[in-house]
């Protein structure tokens, strides 16, 4: 399929999330006194699905590739298909669907879990609206799309004070960034007169004495992507939101969301502030971007460290994850001929991020469905009543880890040899440093799990319950973490061929 | 093919096992270990290859290559064969798993199936380890043994068993990312000189001078800084004094079949990357640091020597006379002569067998009288006449006995290392390492007048017997094998010699 029949029939990946979410609400206004958590679970899951398996097609069939006549842009430029936004559309269709499988059986209790569902497929849409825009004000749009039924869905279960509490917080500081992202564009709009990517990086070029007015943009600009990526300064909302958010939406916003911050932050900085017009305006935000991305990930990692229960360090790990993929946009020099690969292997991060980090959130959520506690002791011996479970944990952590049997050691690995390879050794180290770190405290959770005895005789009486669907997911995500490690090589390079297109 | 057969067969009886319930598991597991060994006894037969694997003009047997996917312009395959150095370690490991499986029978009773499919896990992944001829091939299963030695010791092991497991698990990932880094570094010192991460191609650029500068960093200080970085990292594994102190905990608590593969094949996969990568690859550094490296041997030898001498558990005994016997490979290696590196690969066999041996009898005698401390016991000869006989052999074999593989072994190093030019004072240093052999001799006879002989006493209590036979078997098996080994050491010395040698003509010896 070179040509699309119909031109926007390239948007179809995001067309079938939101088509899925409306027909989630229509079904539960059609029955809305039935719980029919089900069949809602049943028709999202298949939606994302239906989602994954068109993108890939896309990817495969070239749809947007320079090989069949380059991107499709559709409404006056405003949208722009290519194959890096169906390689982040991937993301999103893949996180979603293990997501709302999990859900089925956290909210097997719930008085009313459709709502939950559909946010989370019209939070997908945004994000898939996201991957192909082509102007800031798409961009804003989408954000919005996303961020609005994020809010919700961290305060959904709202008889819980930590659920509601964190909603708010999310949303005080969501509201925030997005004042001062909207504040960015219009400045940049200032300066350079237009929205549209491409038009915005010509004016650029003869910016002249509003540079100033730009740069301020560009500042703010990068504080809605840090808001979004949940990276140095505007990270402090995550820890909060990902603990008392349910664990489903926790998983959901920690690889699905931050991907997304991430395909706008490539986008924007690549084709709208190229680096070298960036550069002659006095415009350095590579130095912005390394800053952050050493600060994020030092933080991220260290703080990590001295968690005491597990879903808030996996919080924190998220954070330096985020520092680690932010290496993709801080590790580029102007004409460099390996910017592509250190984009592509960002891009590569994040989608083997997206499994084992969703996985290592949905293990959390299996451990609250069985009610054990939050801290690491409270998993003590678990692998003894689960061990099917705590192995893909297990996976889990040692490929957030990178070590090497597993995808997570690849995705870092490229990362850090591609900026090396720009020259960015410090960067590259200071990654490997982390790295050192961050198996302190994965292997925290494989020894509690597997070394520790339980706490006491009757600690784990509670496992008495095996939530189909949701070890189906942990499972799914723990065999695709350590089959991405031989299937490595299709995913970089569509990812690095994907990435050179912009520079 | 066969060897991907050989890697895939045993990952699979690994899931097998792994789902199989505890009832027998042992038993499956030691019927699918031996299909391995049976392999790997078929290699040997139809084994036909010439010089090192790595260097230029060696065959490799059993070659197969694919293309996985491709870094920064270089290729990553999955690329595995064989040349006499590698084989021996193949047989070595499958031959030691069935062992060390049966000997898992007696003390292992708890989540049995998971015991046995992790002890596959790490076999097939050991194979890995000792087949792979591609840099991140070989690191992935190289990092891969970790995992399920972790939870081996840390699930299985004695009283302090997440101590030793988690010391275990810190020193040699730390160590892997050190040698990592080195080894990268080198790689791209070579730049545009190499299109892909085999170790033939890598080895070869180097010798050809394709090292280039790297961030304005001489090749030659590139080139020293790799080799430095990859040494210490191997040195972990080893180990060598002064890095050496996670073994002993790792032994002590590990159950008795996992410390005979910790012993047996774990250590031989540093010395086995040393040989490969610092000696190999960088002959030139290596020579440049010959009185050093030989000083850490010589040191690693009477030091781990002294340390046993000073121990009351037995199985402390046994690993640090393990270090002791790693620096002779060591002292070996850095030699350079044909005897030197080929007698240091044929100790890496020859002390797996051994102390491989010597770890199952002192299992054995725990799990009748489940105490390791030599004061506690004394006349054991008594009442386990048939594992006490086994167990002074292979002291004895330890020693050094001629007509047993340990000897063979060490008298080869010696003789390498005489009268090695490589090696300044080379006659000094050989005659320090000798001297090891003395003290070994001391301890191993004090520990077992001690334990084994003069009237029976017991602290614990426990009846003695006489062991099971699946007890004792393994370790008759082993002992043939120690036994065939020394009388006939041919069967493996001829096709070392022959790898070795294109590693010692590597060097160039000055005057």
């Amino acid at each position: 399929m070179a040509e699309p029949l119909v031109a926007w029939t390239a948007l179809s990946p995001a067309l079938l999330l939101g088509v899925t979410g409306l027909a989630l609400l229509l079904v539960d206004t059609a029955r809305p006194k039935s719980r029919s958590n089900t069949s809602m679970a049943v028709v999202s899951a298949v939606g994302a699905l239906a989602s994954l398996a068109v993108t890939v097609w896309f990817v495969v069939a070239g749809t947007g590739s320079a090989a069949t006549g380059g991107a499709i842009t559709l409404f006056a430029e405003a949208v722009k298909v290519d194959t890096m936004a169906l390689f982040f559309t991937a993301i999103f269709a893949s996180v979603t669907a293990l997501v709302v499988v999990a859900a089925h059986d956290y909210f097997h209790d719930h008085d009313n879990p459709a709502a939950f569902y559909s946010l989370t497929l019209f939070a997908a849409t945004g994000m898939a609206l996201l991957a192909v825009a082509n102007s800031l004000a798409v961009v804003f749009v989408a954000l919005e799309m996303v961020s609005l039924p994020s809010y919700a869905l961290v305060a959904f279960l709202k008889t819980n004070r930590g659920s509601v509490e964190a909603g708010l917080k999310y949303f005080l500081v969501g509201a925030l960034s997005s004042a001062v992202f909207l504040f960015g564009i219009s400045l940049v709009y200032a300066a350079t007169g237009s929205l549209i990517f491409a038009d915005v990086a010509a004016g650029m070029e003869s910016v002249g004495s509003l540079a100033g007015v730009a740069g301020v943009g560009i500042v703010m600009i990068i504080g809605g992507v840090a808001f979004k990526t949940a990276s140095v300064p505007f990270h402090f909302w995550a820890p909060e939101a990902y603990e008392g958010a349910p664990a489903p939406v926790s998983a959901f916003l920690s690889s699905a969301s931050k991907a997304a911050g991430f395909v706008i932050a490539f986008r924007v900085f690549t084709e709208a502030f190229p680096l070298g017009v960036s550069l002659s305006a006095d415009i350095n935000w590579v130095l912005a971007f390394g800053i952050l991305a050493a600060v994020t990930m030092t933080l991220g990692n260290f703080a990590a460290a001295v968690q005491e229960e597990v879903k808030r360090m996996l919080a924190y790990s998220s954070i330096g994850h985020a520092g680690y993929a932010l290496i993709g946009l801080a590790a580029l020099s102007a004409d460099a001929p390996g910017n592509g690969a250190v984009m592509g292997a960002a891009m590569a991060h994040l989608l083997v991020y997206g499994f084992m980090n969703t996985g290592a959130f949905l293990f959390v959520v299996m451990a609250e469905r069985w009610g054990i506690g939050r801290t690491f002791e409270d998993y003590a011996g678990l692998a003894r009543r689960a061990p099917v479970a705590c192995t893909a944990m297990a996976v889990f952590m040692f490929s957030l880890a990178g070590l090497p049997p597993f995808a997570g050691f690849f995705s870092k690995y490229f990362l850090f040899l591609g900026a090396i390879d720009n020259g960015f050794v410090w960067l590259a180290a200071l990654g490997a440093v982390n790295s050192v770190v961050s198996l302190y405290y994965y292997s925290r959770v494989v020894k509690a799990m597997f070394l520790d005895d339980p706490a006491s005789a009757g600690a784990l009486d509670a496992l008495d319950v095996r939530p189909t669907a949701l070890y189906a997911a942990v499972v799914f995500a723990a065999v695709a973490t350590v089959l991405l490690l031989p299937g490595f090589g299709p995913i970089i390079e569509t990812a690095q061929s994907a990435a050179s297109l912009l520079f | 093919m066969i060897l991907e057969a050989l890697i895939a067969f045993s990952f699979l009886s690994a899931l097998v096992v792994l789902l199989a319930p505890d009832a027998w598991a042992g038993r499956l597991a030691f019927g699918l270990s031996v299909v391995p060994f049976a392999g790997s006894l078929y290699l040997w037969s139809a084994f036909e290859a010439g010089g090192n694997a790595l260097t230029d003009g060696g065959t490799i047997a059993f070659k197969s290559r694919y293309e996985w996917l491709e870094v920064g312009g270089r290729s990553v395959s999955w690329f595995v064969g064989l040349d006499g150095i590698s084989l021996p370690l193949v047989v070595l490991t499958t031959f030691l798993v069935p062992l060390a499986i049966v000997s898992a029978w007696t003390p292992i009773d708890e989540r049995q199936s998971q015991f046995y499919g992790l002890m596959l896990f790490m076999e097939a992944n050991l194979l890995g380890v000792f087949t792979a001829l591609d840099f991140f091939l070989w690191f992935v299963f190289w990092e891969a043994v970790l995992v399920p030695m972790y939870f081996l010791i840390g699930v299985w092991g004695g009283p302090r068993r997440k101590y030793a497991a988690i010391k275990f698990f810190v020193y040699t990932n730390a160590a892997s990312l050190l040698m990592f880094i080195g080894f990268m570094s080198l790689v791209l010192a070579l730049g545009d000189s190499v299109s892909s991460f085999g170790l033939p191609e890598i080895t070869q650029a180097i010798a050809d001078g394709g090292l280039g500068e790297w961030f304005g960093i001489a090749p030659e200080t590139v080139a020293m800084g790799a080799f430095l970085a990859m040494f210490a990292g191997f040195a972990v594994k080893v180990p060598i004094v002064p890095v050496h102190t996670w073994l002993p905990d790792a032994h002590v608590e590990a159950p008795t079949p996992v410390s005979v593969l910790l012993a047996g094949v774990l250590l031989k996969m540093g010395t086995y990357a040393l040989l490969r990568y610092n000696f190999t690859m960088l002959p030139d550094q290596a020579s440049a640091l010959a009185v050093p490296i030989g000083i850490i041997a010589v040191v690693s030898v009477i030091y781990g020597a002294m340390l046993a001498l000073a121990q009351k558990d037995l199985k402390r005994i046994v690993a640090y006379s393990s270090v002791s016997s790693m620096g002779y490979v060591i002292l070996g290696l850095i030699v350079f002569t044909e005897y030197g590196v080929g007698g240091a690969t044929f100790q890496m066999v020859a002390h797996g067998l051994v102390s491989g041996l010597m770890f199952m009898a002192v299992g054995v005698v725990y799990n009748a009288t489940h105490t390791r401390m030599v004061g506690d016991m004394a006349g054991m000869a008594d009442r386990m006449p048939v594992t006490v006989g086994i167990l002074v052999a292979g002291a004895f074999g330890y020693m050094g006995l001629p007509l047993m593989a340990g000897f063979a072994g060490e008298f080869f190093v010696f003789v390498g290392s005489f009268g090695a030019e490589a090696l300044p004072y080379a006659p000094l240093f050989t005659a320090l390492a000798m001297f090891g052999i003395v003290i070994v001799a001391g301890y191993l006879l004090s520990a077992m007048q001690k334990t084994l002989f003069g009237p029976f006493r017991l602290e614990t209590d426990y009846e003695v017997g006489r062991a099971p036979v699946h007890d004792v078997a393994p370790l008759a098996v082993l002992l043939a094998a120690i036994i065939v080994l020394g009388v006939a050491p041919d069967l493996f010395f001829e096709m070392i010699r022959d790898a070795a040698l294109p590693v010692v003509e590597g060097v160039s010896v000055d005057g």
